[in-house]
């Protein structure tokens, strides 16, 4: 009871209602782009029917006008009812747990569990910017152009709605509402303890086989460096080189993006899917890193 | 004794109108007349500075919310909000350490309407996060990154990495524990930038410390104070609203260039009743491919000789329309796709239209 009547507190925090107005909204409008996807593809592009001009004034005037009313209402009330938090005077002496970033990021906080900060707060947000921007070059596919469907193109709008969808918004609110004092997971019913001890039990995974990570002396077992790079890196490389090997013949649409979108969408591709798997390496099989190693002083690889 | 009814005498309304309008003045500020009809609507759109963003006249499907949602343009609604209560909020807030807190508290006790403010600006600037993500969520389900609007959706992934800094140099600035420790975990990624951090990889060989790396050059210290309260102050208000506005002009006008708000690429003159027209025929077509086909002497496939019967008949044996050679194209070869580059892919009837009863809307029309 105590522990739900502390997600009731977290769940209404002022800061907080924007995340239940994200998660309400996108499931709303997903829901609306998937109906008119669904007739477009049984019954045929409705948007094709509609493409005869009208005049701006009133037609599209009024719907911009009905909205900004409805924005502005809704803002009013919001700001009325509900004050922006404002806490003690910043203290740089005492630290809050849990830390949280603004709540967008969260989703960008919670991959620091899984990877190193310089690979999970730098290298795969840049990513994540730099496969949204290359996305028009990489999707070859003419058809969909304009209008929602599903069937003709299946692949990108699945792989968008899971990166979207799972590994941005889910993400987001996972930490904010099942992360608590030490990032700790809490279920909703569960009281945050300020005083949790969490045993250690992550071990990595070649340890699971009874090769350990690092030698007496601490530096890396070759063995573990070895093996684990060779799954890091058949897993990023290898396996996107073996189906353009095998299907390159037979799938049209792979010659026809050429080798160099083939690899751009693959790299993304598989860094995209291997977070998901990590992460339930990590929750579920308690597996800290696949491969640890690292060159010089600062270029540590622990994934 | 009942007191007859006398109708009050109605105001001269058309003269007083007459009074208003015909006048030096009033015609100086409104160009034309308010009266219903085409020219004066199209005037509506083109004579004012603020609604000639728009076209004068759009597709049927931009007028649909459910199609576009409405993001983009609240999202574009809310980036005045925050400008307009950002700049009323910056009378009362001074950004340094002695003054920043006891400012939002002024604020939050003192000041009419001040939490009114505070909050409009806080909440719509979370909103605007909300709402560029759903912008981005309809354009990628409608595929309206596709050509030619390949470099505005770039554009549009700039301006949505901009919404998240803006909102993020905001959170410093109530200078509350929030906020400060917020940016502190924020920033702290910064240390570890490859090449530029101080415990990001290679620091050690460029002897990057704390003092000195670009976390340094961000916060403007080793760790979140004053300078960077002023840092995000200045970029909070100035330089990120400065470059936002300026992309989102370039946004909004690689809009209309890339011919407005998007809707199905069609590679006639786009139109309900071309549309119509091809499907019909396309329909026509398959039926005579399909039942009334002879050989040439190539050995190839060539339509019989059909007797014109109707006006759709008429229109194919007189120009071969490109619509439907694609769509039969695309019928009999999935995998045929046309030139991406070009944009010019056409929309194909969806498989199985041939012989099916047409749609409700396709009827009616």
């Amino acid at each position: 009871m105590e522990g739900l009547h502390n997600f009731l507190k977290i769940l209404t925090q002022p800061d907080n209602v924007p995340i239940i107005i994200m998660m309400v909204s996108v499931l709303g409008y997903g829901w609306l782009g998937v109906k008119q996807a669904r007739r477009n593809d049984r019954e045929g592009i409705f948007e094709a029917t509609q493409s005869d001009k009208v005049q701006t004034w009133p037609y599209l005037v009024k719907v911009e006008f009905l909205m900004t009313i409805g924005i502005m209402i809704m803002l009013t009330v919001w700001s009325i009812t509900i004050n922006a938090p404002l806490e003690e005077p910043a203290n740089p002496t005492l630290t809050p747990n849990p830390s949280k970033a603004p709540w967008y990021f969260l989703g960008l906080q919670e991959m620091l569990v899984y990877f190193d900060p310089w690979i999970a707060g730098v290298m795969l947000p840049t990513f994540i910017l730099i496969g949204l921007i290359v996305v028009p070059y990489i999707d070859i596919n003419p058809k969909g152009n304009g209008y929602y469907t599903l069937k003709e193109r299946p692949f990108s709008i699945a792989v968008f709605s899971i990166g979207f969808l799972i590994l941005w918004v889910a993400l987001i609110v996972l930490g904010t509402f099942m992360r608590g004092p030490g990032w700790y997971f809490f279920w909703p019913w569960e009281f945050w303890d300020t005083h949790r001890v969490v045993a250690l039990t992550n071990v990595d995974f070649f340890e699971k086989f009874g090769i350990a990570s690092k030698n007496v002396d601490g530096s890396f077992n070759l063995l573990q460096v070895l093996l684990g790079g060779v799954m890091v890196i058949s897993f990023l490389v290898g396996i996107p080189m073996f189906i353009w090997e095998k299907y390159k013949e037979k799938k049209p649409v792979l010659r026809e993006m050429g080798v160099i979108r083939y690899a751009i969408t693959a790299a993304l591709f598989m860094m995209m899917v291997g977070l998901p798997i990590k992460m339930l390496l990590r929750l579920a099989l308690n597996i800290k890193y696949v491969w640890v190693f690292g060159v010089g002083h600062d270029l540590f690889f622990n994934i | 004794m009942k007191l007859p009814f006398i109708p009050p005498k109605p105001p001269p309304l058309d003269r007083i109108r007459k009074d208003v309008t015909q006048n030096e003045v009033w015609k100086s500020i409104f160009r034309h007349s308010y009266q219903d009809n085409q020219r004066n609507r199209a005037l509506q759109i083109v004579d004012n500075v603020f609604l000639h963003l728009h076209p004068v006249r759009v597709t049927r499907h931009a007028t649909n919310y459910a199609f576009t949602w409405g993001m983009g343009g609240t999202t574009f609604l809310l980036f005045i909000v925050l400008t307009i209560t950002g700049v009323i909020l910056m009378f009362y807030y001074r950004p340094t350490e002695a003054f920043a807190y006891n400012d939002m508290k002024a604020l939050m006790n003192d000041v009419s309407f001040g939490p009114f403010l505070r909050n409009m600006h806080r909440w719509s600037a979370h909103l605007m996060v909300i709402t560029v993500m759903l912008h981005m969520f309809r354009v990628f389900l409608t595929g309206s990154y596709k050509p030619p609007r390949q470099f505005n959706w770039g554009i549009g992934v700039i301006l949505l990495l901009l919404t998240f800094l803006l909102s993020f140099t905001g959170y410093l600035l109530p200078w509350d524990q929030l906020a400060i420790w917020a940016v502190t975990v924020g920033t702290n990624m910064a240390r570890s930038v490859p090449l530029q951090g101080s415990e990001g990889p290679f620091s050690n060989y460029l002897g990057l410390r704390p003092d000195n790396d670009i976390r340094f050059i961000l916060l403007g210290g080793t760790q979140v104070g004053e300078p960077t309260l002023l840092r995000f102050y200045v970029g909070h208000c100035i330089f990120l609203p400065f470059i936002a506005a300026t992309l989102m002009a370039v946004h909004f006008w690689r809009v209309r260039k890339d011919g407005g708000i998007s809707g199905p690429v069609v590679d006639t003159k786009a139109s309900a009743g071309a549309k119509f027209i091809a499907e019909k025929m396309s329909i026509a077509r398959l039926g005579q491919i399909a039942g009334k086909t002879t050989t040439n002497g190539n050995g190839k496939a060539a339509p019989a000789k059909a007797p014109v019967k109707s006006l759709a008949d008429a229109v194919q044996a007189a120009s071969p329309n490109p619509a439907t050679e694609a769509t039969i194209a695309a019928k009999s070869a999935p995998a045929a796709g046309t030139n991406a580059s070009t944009g010019a892919a056409p929309v194909t009837a969806p498989a199985g239209t041939a012989g099916k009863p047409l749609p409700p809307w396709l009827k009616k029309t």
